[in-house]
């Protein structure tokens, strides 16, 4: 469905030092430097996947999105989507796509957001009946039939949003590219959008390509990550397996009577308070439930907690393990 | 085709709405009109015989200028693309399947048109009620008159596509401030805007007369009033015809380049 081979891409940035007499010099002599934006990114993805894009910011990863819907053309490398290349064939490829740019808007400004949704239906030549079946689906599932008609400047960020992303699912893409599709909603905005998403995954068979900064997102919709940093894919994998590497600490946080001075091997004491500890607990040392055992033994506990390692974890580390 | 009419009448039904504009604009036209008028009308006291244009030609020009403003003025731009283009907004537009050029050709269109129709006729209407000298006279001849329209419409291509060629430039340029000044200027001057163009002297309009800016405004207009007489008018509408085609492909060129090193601004 999906195979980029090698992309690379480079920006040149303009640099110059603050005060008047730099720009005065850089009226003459202007210096830049060429950032690499990526460097040999391969993937490949089928139909029907969810996958989660991952990276710091300034990894790379909307510029891999602008490449893969047609807007930027790359330095070197391939990218096939559906058989074609998005930057030599854009007219005919985007019509399978759909994008949301999370820091944009699509929507006109002035209008009520059905006007921008039927021009929307005009240029991608959707027809009346799948259009009002379309429309009539998005606006359940988004919760967005009261607002429609309102214009889109008097929109709050988080039904703006709601709105973007039906615009871009309109004309049924196969493809749908959100690039930080939740930034600056509120949780019950997100949790919607989560949920729409998931939907049109699985209903439409829509493969789904997402980069995001909130780690629920992904823990609530990809099966799959794609992490990259600085430029490069570093890791390509199951987010299960993922968090079952990152999962050997587990955390205990303990509220107890008694002196708590020396823990047994394999528990390591994070955090202590009057009454209250976090113990870390390295499982493949001593398994949780015997912690407990042998913690209750030492002291009387009046409320534990237990809590495992979360996508933000394995994010966490993997930024650094990869030191980025 | 059917998209790009779409957003021609998405554009279209928008600039209708802003009445009061439309009327504040009407009022200023009339002023700059006598102002205009007025102005010649000093010179023409002083010393007719040296002027190669005769005082009804050149009120009725100058009230066309004014009724038509919209549609022929080069700084009539569309902030809202210049916008897109240094916001990096440009990037939701590639994504649509459309040809750019074609969709940024056809919203200006519809942006001029749906000006000019709410604010020509208030003008024209009142204009031809005014004394002798002052007014705006009909047509020079039936034929004159369907010439005209066709001239219009060719001519509002030309400074579309003229108009084109400064927003692919803010591609390269991220300010458009200062290629829209040299650009407009320049228009503004050669297409007769400041002064009617038979008004300037002859070793400049002849070569004038056959640049695009001639094909602009002045074209219709002398066709209308008469100073293009109908069997040279033919010839002119064919250089108009020639100048869009030209500006049309040049420009459609360049936005192909640009586009490959197009850069969204603003991540």
């Amino acid at each position: 469905m999906i195979e980029v081979k090698n992309l690379c891409k480079t920006f040149k940035v303009y640099k110059r030092k603050q005060g008047l007499n730099e720009a005065f010099k850089s009226l003459f002599t202007r210096k830049y430097e060429t950032v690499h934006a990526l460097k040999n990114v391969s993937f490949s993805i089928e139909e029907g996947e969810m996958v989660g894009y991952i990276g710091p910011n300034g990894a790379g990863k909307s510029t891999t999105i602008k490449i893969m819907s047609g807007i930027l053309n790359p330095d070197d490398g391939q990218c096939i989507i559906n058989g074609r290349t998005p930057w030599k064939d854009r007219i005919n490829h985007v019509k399978d796509i759909g994008v949301v740019f999370g820091q944009r808007s699509q929507l006109w400004w002035d209008v009520p957001v059905s006007d921008s949704f039927s021009l929307i239906k005009d240029i991608y030549k959707v027809p009346q009946n799948k259009y009002e079946r379309n429309i009539k689906e998005l606006t359940e599932l988004l919760n967005i039939g009261d607002i429609i008609k309102t214009p889109t400047r008097q929109l709050s960020l988080g039904q703006r949003m709601r709105c973007e992303i039906a615009a871009s699912l309109i004309h049924s893409p196969k493809i749908l590219f959100l690039d930080e599709p939740t930034i600056g909603l509120d949780s019950i905005s997100k949790i919607s959008v989560r949920e729409f998403i998931k939907n049109i995954n699985k209903e439409r068979k829509t493969t789904v390509i997402l980069t995001t900064h909130d780690t629920q997102d992904l823990e609530a919709l990809t099966k799959r990550i794609i992490l990259i940093g600085k430029g490069r894919v570093l890791l390509d994998g199951q987010l299960d397996d993922l968090k079952e590497k990152f999962s050997t600490e587990r955390t205990l946080i303990l509220n107890y009577y008694g002196d708590l001075d020396k823990v047994c091997n394999g528990l390591i004491i994070r955090e202590k308070y009057d009454g209250r500890a976090v113990i870390e607990v390295d499982t493949s040392i001593i398994s949780v439930s015997d912690s407990i055992g042998y913690l209750s033994s030492k002291v009387n506990i009046i409320d534990i907690q237990v809590s495992s390692t979360t996508v933000e974890d394995v994010v966490v580390g993997l930024y650094k393990e990869y030191k980025i | 085709m059917i998209s790009y009419w779409s957003f021609f009448k998405i554009r279209f039904i928008n600039g209708l709405q802003y009445r009061a504009a439309a009327y504040a604009g009407v009022v200023t036209q009339f002023a700059w009109g006598f102002m205009y008028i007025m102005l010649y009308h000093s010179f023409y006291r002083s010393n007719p015989s040296a002027i190669s244009m005769n005082i009804s030609e050149l009120s009725s020009y100058i009230w066309l200028q004014q009724s038509f403003l919209a549609l022929f003025m080069t700084w009539f731009l569309d902030e809202e693309i210049f916008e897109s283009i240094s916001s990096g907004n440009v990037a939701y537009e590639m994504c649509r399947p459309l040809n750019i050029y074609n969709m940024w050709f056809a919203k200006n269109c519809a942006i001029r048109v749906s000006r000019a129709i709410l604010r020509c006729f208030p003008i024209l209407i009142f204009a031809s009620f005014l004394p002798e000298t002052y007014k705006f006279y009909g047509p020079a001849s039936i034929y004159s008159f369907m010439l005209f329209l066709i001239s219009v419409v060719i001519g509002t291509m030309v400074v579309v596509a003229y108009c084109m060629l400064i927003y692919i430039f803010t591609f390269y340029t991220i300010s458009s401030v200062g290629i829209r000044m040299t650009m407009v200027m320049t228009a503004d001057f050669f297409a007769g805007g400041l002064v009617p163009l038979p008004l300037l002297p002859e070793y400049l309009t002849k070569f004038i007369y056959l640049s695009p800016f001639a094909a602009m405004q002045n074209t219709p207009f002398r066709i209308y009033t008469g100073g293009i007489p109908v069997n040279e008018a033919v010839k002119s509408i064919i250089l108009q015809l020639f100048w869009a085609v030209v500006l049309i492909l040049v420009g459609k060129f360049i936005l192909s380049r640009a586009i490959k090193r197009v850069i969204v601004q603003g991540g």
